[in-house]
């Protein structure tokens, strides 16, 4: 699944900015492709969840479709991977955090 | 679609329109990140606490008994569909073609769909029982569903009222610039409901 995700978003589509800047910013055929691996992903989350014989790996290959499609949004439609690092580290402290307190209380009080 | 590789301006920088930062980076742009990096602690509460008294509930409608993954799949699809239409407008709208507004109008529409889907199933899940005060599982599905959908509305006001103002200004990197705050906020609302819907709904029903 990786390897089809660095494909479809390897960086063809991706373009120099006018202003002399380093960064780059992907472009529309890059967004609608990774709209259609969104949308593929969403389609294999819901039929996984239908198939019986999955019933033992279903909840992490839930969690890391789900990772796959909230990092896909966060890097592209959000720009983080082109935007300067210190965007990315408020929105993942904050991340980091929440993740943490949720497995943290979730730990405590269902005695895991 | 149109090239993208013609110019537009850069993704955090307009020069002549925002000041010079240390950060380089404009503070409007800076505060909106630090306004996301705390909405996941709030979001964050609301999973946990679902999570937390997920299975605890004394009475019914249980989660397997009351969701419609289909249908809920499809406002997903939706929603997930609604980022690429405001990326799309932003694009639109950097490179100064007026197409953006019309992107932002099927935003909206997206958008507007997904809240009214949202609306049907919590109507459909009351007149089968599930009610907040009912259950734990009703409480707790209902805040976290429920503030995701309020933030979903703000948006959609938010949008409306940019329309609004992008008819008036025209596609000027200013606009752009205000669109891309806006754009933040909703692939924000986005990736949230990515959660919800893999740890409520999918994981939640799993059988």
């Amino acid at each position: 699944m990786r390897r089809v995700v660095r494909r479809v978003v390897r960086n063809e589509g991706m373009i120099q900015q006018p202003d002399g800047g380093s960064h780059v910013q992907p472009d529309a055929g890059t967004y609608v492709r990774i709209g259609v691996v969104l949308s593929t992903v969403t389609m294999i989350e819901v039929a996984a969840f239908y198939m019986p014989f999955l019933r033992l790996v279903l909840v992490p290959l839930l969690l890391g479709l789900a990772a796959i499609k909230f990092s896909l949004v966060a890097m592209y439609y959000m720009h983080l991977k082109f935007d300067p690092r210190l965007l990315a580290a408020l929105f993942a402290g904050g991340l980091l955090v929440a993740g943490s307190l949720t497995i943290a209380l979730v730990a405590l009080f269902r005695n895991l | 679609m149109e090239d993208a590789s013609t110019t537009h301006e850069a993704s955090h920088h307009y020069p002549g329109i925002n000041p010079e930062t240390s950060t380089g980076i404009d503070h409007r742009k800076m505060l909106m990140w630090a306004f996301l990096g705390s909405d996941c602690l709030f979001f964050g509460s609301l999973v946990a606490t679902y999570l937390v008294y997920y299975g605890r509930s004394k009475q019914g409608p249980t989660p397997h008994e009351i969701f419609n993954i289909p249908f809920t799949s499809v406002s997903t699809f939706v929603l997930l569909m609604s980022s690429l239409a405001i990326v799309l407008a932003l694009a639109n709208l950097q490179r100064g073609s007026r197409r953006g507004l019309a992107w932002l109008g099927v935003t909206v529409f997206l958008g507007t769909w997904f809240v009214a889907g949202q609306g049907y199933e919590f109507s459909s899940f009351v007149s089968e029982g599930l009610t907040i005060p009912g259950s734990l599982f009703g409480s707790t599905f209902y805040v976290l569903t429920g503030f995701h959908g309020a933030h979903v509305t703000i948006g959609l006001l938010w949008l409306m009222g940019l329309i609004g103002k992008g008819l008036k200004t025209g596609a000027t990197p200013e606009f752009a610039y205000n669109v891309e705050y806006m754009s933040l906020y909703w692939h924000f609302v986005d990736v949230v409901w990515i959660v919800i819907f893999t740890v409520v709904y999918l994981i939640g029903a799993a059988p």
